[in-house]
C-alpha cells in the first residue's frame, strides 16, 4: 500500500477518535471542571474536586430536581492544554458553567473562548488582578478571592502586632508577586528584605535564608503554594529561623500542607477568608461532612469549590433549570443567594468576592492533630483594590 | 518527484475535508483542535529539517515559536490597551516576525553552530532558558501569567479569527512549509547539509563549508517556527513563556522522532500521534501519561523509524 | 567578632559548597553512564526522585533515617537494573536520540507511578533529632548540621569513586571502557556486565543524593527534571565521562549559584539602581549558570575539561 493511502487511514482514524459530540438532554445540567491533576501542584487540583463531589452529593446530584451532569479535565498546568479542554467543553460538550482553574496562567488563557461562547466561567480559586480591573467580564465570576487580598490581611495583623520589620519572600511569578504587593500595600513596617526565588525549579532556600537571617527582620512574610510549602518550612525550620523569627504567610499553610509539615508548622500566623472552625452552620456541615466522606480535613480549595457549586445550585433552582436567558443567568449569579461555607459572601461589581479575613494561626488540636484556628477576624466586608478599574457596576 | 506530488495533493484533499466534516458533525472543536495539530506540525516540520536533515537536535527551538507569538501579544497589549491599533497590522507583524528570527537564528546559529552533539543540545538549552526567563520576567507583559490576544492580527481589515478562518490558514502554512521543505532538502542545499550530518570531514573534503549550510538551515527553521508561532497566538489568543520552555522544544522533538526523522510527512503524522495520545488518553484515565510513555518506548524499540516507517516498508529518504 | 556580611558569605559558601556536593553526586552516575556506554539517560532524574520518595517513605514507617538512606540506594539501583535489563540495554549502540525518546517515556512512566503510590503531595521526611540542630562553627554563625553531614557525605562519595575508579580493576575497566568500548571488549571482558554494573552505580548515586536531599527538598512528583538539566551543564562544563571533572564543575556551579542568587540583587543595585534591580534580579540570578556554560562554549565548543578522543 502506498504510504500516502495509509497516511490517509491513519488520519481519518484520529479525525474519528477526535469527534466525539456527545448528545445532550436539554433537562440536564451540564458542569465543566478544569483544574490540575497532574504534576506537583496536582494535590490543589484533588481537593479541588472533593470539594465539587461533596457538593454535588450533598445536592443529591440534582439541583432543583434536574440532573446534573459533570465533566472533569485537567489542565497539566498547562496554558494551552487548559484553553483545549476548556474548548471541547464549550463546543463539544455544551456545558452551561465552566468551574475550577487552580492556576491564574490557564485561566487567563482559557476565559477568552467562554467569553468569544458566551459561557460562563466560575474561577474556584485563581484571582488574577487583569480578570478584577481592566479586563473585568460579566461571563467571569471568581468565587475564591483575589490574590491581593489575603497578603493585604495580613499587613494589618502584622501592624496591629507591633511588627516593624519584615523580610518577604516568594516564588518569582506572577501570583508569588501579587502577595508580596498584597502586604507591601498595607503594612506600615518597613521591608528589609525581599527574594522572588525562581518558579517552579527552586527547591532549595538556604541561600535566601541566609539573606534573611543577615537582615534580621521582625517577622518573616511568605507565600508558598502547596507544591513547596514543605521544602521552605522544613528548611525553615532547620535553619534554626523558627524559634527566633516569626513567620507569617498566606495561603501556605492548609490542610493539604500541614499534615505534611507536621510539627514545624504549630504556631506559623496567616490570613485567609476561611478556616475549618469558622462558626456557621454551612461550613459546619461542609465539614462534618468532608471528613466523613474522605476522613481528613478540607482545605481552602475543597470549600471555595464548594461554594461554587452551591452556587450554581442557587443559580438553577431560581430559574428553574432554564439557563437560556443569559441575563438572567447573570443577574442570578450576582445575587449569590446561597449559604457560603465562609459566612459573609457577596459580589463586587467585578465580579470578585466581598468577604471577611481573619488572623489564623496553626495549632495542635485536642485530638492531637494540627489544624488552623481563628484568631480574631482582621477585615470586614473586604473588596479588592482593582474594582475602582472595572468599568462593570 | 512525481510520488510526492501526488502524495501532497493527497494531502491537499485531507485537509480539505476537515472544514466539511466538522460542519456536518456541527462540531467546531473539531476544526480548533486540527487548527492546533497543524499549527504544531509546522513547527515540527521546522524542527524536522534542522534534526532531521541536518542532525542538529536543540532544545531551544521553542524559542522562535515563543517569537513569533509574543510579537502578536505585545502588539495586541499596546493596541488593545494604548490604542496603538496600527500595530493590529498582520502584514506589519509578519515583517517582525520575519526580521526578528532571522535576527535570533542568525545570533543563535553563530554561537552554538560550532558545537555538536550534546554540547549543541546544551548551549540551546541554555540559550532557550535565558530567553524564557526573560520572558518570565517581563512584567509589563504579563510575566508568567501571559498576554491575552484581544486585538488579532488584521489582513485588509480582516481579523485573524474565527474557526474556518484560522483552519484554512493554518493549513495553507502547513503545506507550504513542507513543501519548502521538502524541495529544500531534495535540492543541492539539501544534499549538502545531509552530507555534512552523516560524514563532515568528507563533505568538507568536497569543497562545501558544513557550517554555513547549517547556518542558513537553521534560520530557514527558525522563521518557520515564527510563523507558527504567529498563528499560534491567534488561534489561541494567548502568549506567555511556556511557549518558550524547553520541555516544549522537547515536545517538538518527540513528535519528529515519533514520526519518522527526515522523512517529508514524518513531522505531520508524529504531531497527529502526539496529540491524539495526549487528547484521547486523557479522557479514559488521570494517569494518562503512563501509557504515552509506554508507547514512547514502544516506539523507540520496535519502530525507529517513526510512524512513517510502520506505513512504508522500505526505509523513507524522503 | 567577624561582621554581618562577612558572616553571611561564610554561610552562603557554605551553601554553595553543599549545593555543589548534591550537583557532584547526582552527575557522577550520569556522566559515567553517559561516558562509558554513550548512553542519554534523562531517567536519571526520576531515579533521584525515587530515592527521594524510598527514603521519605521508609523513614515515614520505620522512623529509622539511616536504614531509609540504604533502603533508598539498594530499591533505586534495583530500579536501575530492571530499566537496565529489560529495555535500555538495546539502546547503547542507538542513536542519541532514540535513547532521547525512551528515556523520556521512562519519565513520564517514572512520575505517574511516583504519583500513584506516594500521591501528589509529596513526602517530607524528619530528621532525627541528633540531626536535626545547628551547630555553632563561628561566633554569631550557626549552620545546620545537617547540611554540614551532607557535605561530608559528598566528599566521601567522591573518595570512593576516586578509589573505585582509579585503583580497582573494576575502576581500570571503567576507564578503558570510556577510552576505547570496543577494544575492552575484544580483551575478552564481559561488557555486557560491566555496562550493567555502571548503571547500577548510576542508579544507586542516583538514589543516594535523592534520599540524602529528601529531608532538605522533600520527595515530589517531578522534582529530578529540574535537576537533571543542571547535571547536564556540570557534565558539559567538566567534560563527559570525566568524573574528575564533574566534581569541580559542580563546585564551580553551586558556588556561581548560590553566591550569584544571594548577590545579584546587591550587584544590580550598586549598577544600576533599586528598581532596576527589583525587575532584573531575579530572572537574571536564574540565568547565570546558563550564560556560564553559553560563554564557556562559545570560548571552548569542546567543553572546559575535554579529554575524551572523538
Amino acid at each position: 500500500m502506498k504510504p500516502s493511502v495509509k497516511m490517509l487511514a491513519t488520519m481519518a482514524a484520529a479525525v474519528a477518535a477526535f469527534a466525539m459530540p456527545v448528545g445532550a438532554s436539554a433537562e440536564t445540567i451540564k458542569l465543566g471542571l478544569v483544574t490540575t491533576f497532574t504534576t506537583s501542584a496536582g494535590a490543589g487540583g484533588e481537593a479541588t474536586k472533593r470539594g465539587v463531589d461533596l457538593a454535588l452529593e450533598m445536592l443529591g446530584k440534582k439541583m432543583g430536581g434536574h440532573d446534573i451532569e459533570l465533566l472533569v479535565e485537567d489542565d497539566g498546568l498547562k496554558p494551552e492544554i487548559g484553553k483545549q479542554k476548556t474548548d471541547k467543553l464549550i463546543l463539544q460538550d455544551r456545558v452551561d458553567f465552566l468551574l475550577g482553574y487552580n492556576y491564574s496562567n490557564v485561566l487567563l488563557a482559557s476565559f477568552p473562548s467562554a467569553v468569544e461562547n458566551e459561557t460562563f466561567i466560575i474561577s474556584t480559586n485563581a484571582g488574577p488582578h487583569q480578570l478584577a480591573g481592566d479586563y473585568c467580564n460579566p461571563w467571569f465570576f471568581a468565587v475564591g478571592f483575589q490574590n491581593g487580598q489575603a497578603p493585604a490581611a495580613v499587613g494589618h495583623v502584622l501592624n496591629e502586632a507591633g511588627t516593624k520589620s519584615i523580610y518577604a519572600l516568594a516564588p518569582n511569578y506572577a501570583a508569588g508577586k501579587d502577595m508580596v504587593e498584597g502586604v507591601i500595600s498595607t503594612f506600615e513596617g518597613e521591608v528589609v528584605g525581599t527574594s522572588m526565588t525562581k518558579w517552579p525549579d527552586q527547591l532549595d532556600f538556604s541561600s535566601e535564608l541566609a539573606s534573611v537571617r543577615a537582615a534580621n527582620p521582625e517577622a518573616v512574610f511568605v507565600f508558598y503554594p502547596p507544591a513547596h510549602a514543605l521544602q521552605f518550612v522544613t528548611q525553615y525550620q532547620q535553619a534554626g529561623l523558627k524559634e527566633t523569627i516569626p513567620l507569617y504567610s498566606v495561603y501556605t499553610f492548609d490542610a493539604l500542607t500541614i499534615p505534611s509539615i507536621g510539627e514545624p508548622a504549630i504556631g506559623a500566623q496567616m490570613a485567609l477568608f476561611w478556616s475549618i472552625d469558622l462558626e456557621n452552620e454551612a461550613n459546619r456541615k461542609f465539614v462534618e461532612a468532608f471528613r466523613a466522606k474522605y476522613n481528613r480535613n478540607p482545605s481552602n480549595f475543597a470549600a471555595t469549590a464548594y461554594d461554587t457549586v452551591m452556587l450554581i445550585d442557587s443559580v438553577v433552582r431560581k430559574l428553574d433549570g432554564d439557563m437560556s436567558d443569559k441575563d438572567a443567568v447573570r443577574a442570578a449569579l450576582k445575587a449569590a443567594d446561597f449559604s457560603s461555607v465562609r459566612g459573609n459572601f457577596r459580589f463586587g461589581n467585578n465580579h470578585f468576592p466581598i468577604h471577611d479575613f481573619y488572623q489564623i494561626e496553626v495549632v495542635q488540636g485536642e485530638d492531637g492533630e494540627l489544624t488552623t484556628k481563628i484568631v480574631k477576624k482582621v477585615l470586614s466586608d473586604f473588596q479588592d483594590v482593582y474594582a475602582g478599574n472595572c468599568s462593570m457596576n | 518527484m512525481r510520488k510526492q506530488l501526488v502524495s501532497f495533493a493527497i494531502l491537499i484533499g485531507l485537509l480539505c475535508a476537515v472544514p466539511p466534516i466538522a460542519y456536518w458533525l456541527d462540531d467546531p472543536f473539531l476544526l480548533s483542535l486540527a487548527s492546533r495539530c497543524l499549527i504544531l506540525a509546522s513547527a515540527a516540520v521546522a524542527t524536522n529539517l534542522i534534526m532531521g536533515y541536518g542532525g542538529l537536535i536543540s532544545l531551544g527551538h521553542a524559542v522562535f515559536i515563543g517569537i513569533g507569538g509574543y510579537v502578536v501579544g505585545i502588539a495586541s497589549h499596546h493596541a488593545f490597551n494604548d490604542g496603538m491599533t496600527w500595530l493590529s497590522n498582520g502584514l506589519l507583524q509578519l515583517v517582525a516576525v520575519l526580521l526578528l528570527s532571522v535576527l535570533v537564528a542568525l545570533f543563535v546559529g553563530l554561537v552554538s553552530l560550532r558545537t555538536k552533539g550534546i554540547y549543541f543540545l546544551m548551549i540551546t538549552l541554555a540559550i532557550g532558558q535565558m530567553f524564557y526567563l526573560a520572558a518570565v520576567g517581563a512584567y509589563d507583559y504579563g510575566g508568567d501569567d501571559g498576554i491575552t490576544v484581544f486585538a488579532k492580527s488584521r489582513f485588509l481589515g480582516q481579523a485573524l479569527s474565527g474557526h474556518y478562518l484560522i483552519y484554512w490558514v493554518s493549513a495553507a502554512y502547513l503545506t507550504a512549509s513542507m513543501f519548502l521543505v521538502a524541495r529544500l532538502s531534495s535540492s543541492r542545499f539539501g544534499l549538502v547539509l545531509r552530507s555534512a550530518k552523516v560524514n563532515e570531514a568528507r563533505t568538507r573534503a568536497m569543497g562545501y563549508e558544513p557550517f554555513r549550510v547549517r547556518l542558513v538551515a537553521f534560520t530557514v527553521a527558525g522563521v518557520i517556527a515564527g510563523g507558527a508561532g504567529f498563528l499560534m497566538a491567534n488561534h489561541a489568543g494567548f502568549v506567555s513563556p511556556a511557549m518558550l520552555h524547553w520541555t516544549r522544544s522537547g515536545d517538538l522533538i518527540v513528535m519528529v522522532v515519533l514520526g519518522g526523522l527526515g522523512s517529508v510527512f514524518g513531522p505531520l503524522a508524529g504531531t497527529v500521534a502526539f496529540l491524539a495520545l495526549e487528547e484521547v488518553l486523557s479522557g479514559i484515565t488521570e494517569y494518562w501519561a503512563i501509557p504515552v510513555g509506554a508507547i514512547l518506548i514502544a516506539v523507540a524499540l520496535y519502530t525507529p523509524q517513526g510512524v512513517m516507517g510502520l506505513l512504508s516498508r522500505r526505509r523513507n529518504h524522503g | 567578632m567577624p561582621d554581618t556580611a562577612t558572616l553571611l558569605f561564610l554561610e552562603q559558601s557554605l551553601n554553595a559548597l553543599q549545593f555543589g556536593m548534591m550537583l557532584f553526586m547526582i552527575t557522577a552516575g550520569l556522566t559515567l553512564v553517559f561516558g562509558i556506554m554513550d548512553l542519554v539517560n534523562l531517567a536519571h532524574g526520576s531515579q533521584f526522585m525515587f530515592g527521594a520518595f524510598i527514603a521519605a517513605w521508609v523513614a515515614g514507617e520505620t522512623g529509622n533515617f539511616y536504614l531509609a538512606v540504604v533502603v533508598a540506594i539498594v530499591l533505586t539501583m534495583a530500579l536501575g537494573f530492571l530499566m537496565e535489563v529489560t529495555v535500555l540495554r538495546h539502546f547503547y549502540k542507538r542513536h542519541h536520540l532514540d535513547q532521547v525518546l525512551v528515556t523520556f517515556g521512562f519519565i513520564l512512566i517514572l512520575n505517574e507511578v511516583a504519583r500513584a503510590l506516594w500521591g501528589a503531595q509529596g513526602l517530607s521526611l524528619a530528621l532525627p533529632d541528633a540531626l536535626n540542630r545547628s551547630v555553632p562553627l563561628l561566633p554569631g554563625l550557626d549552620y545546620s548540621l545537617y547540611r554540614f553531614v551532607f557535605i561530608v557525605c559528598g566528599i566521601v562519595v567522591s573518595v570512593f569513586l576516586y578509589v573505585l575508579i582509579v585503583k580497582t580493576r573494576i575502576g581500570m575497566l571503567i576507564r578503558a571502557g570510556a577510552s576505547d568500548r570496543d577494544m575492552v571488549r575484544g580483551l575478552g571482558v564481559n561488557i555486557g556486565l560491566l555496562f550493567t554494573f555502571v548503571f547500577g552505580l548510576g542508579a544507586a548515586l542516583a538514589g543516594l543524593s535523592g534520599a540524602l536531599a529528601a529531608p532538605i527538598m522533600s520527595a515530589t512528583i517531578g522534582m529530578g527534571e529540574p535537576i537533571l538539566i543542571i547535571a547536564f551543564v556540570v557534565i558539559v562544563l567538566g567534560g563527559v565521562g570525566n568524573v574528575k571533572g564533574a566534581f569541580w564543575a559542580a563546585l564551580l556551579i553551586g558556588f556561581i549559584d548560590t553566591l550569584g542568587r544571594s548577590y545579584m540583587a546587591a550587584i544590580i543595585s550598586f549598577l544600576a539602581g533599586d528598581s532596576v534591580s527589583a525587575a532584573l534580579a531575579p530572572s537574571l540570578s536564574g540565568m547565570l549558570i546558563y550564560l556560564l556554560m553559553a560563554c564557556v562554549l562559545v570560548v571552548r565548543p569542546e567543553g572546559l575539561f575535554a579529554r575524551r578522543a572523538g
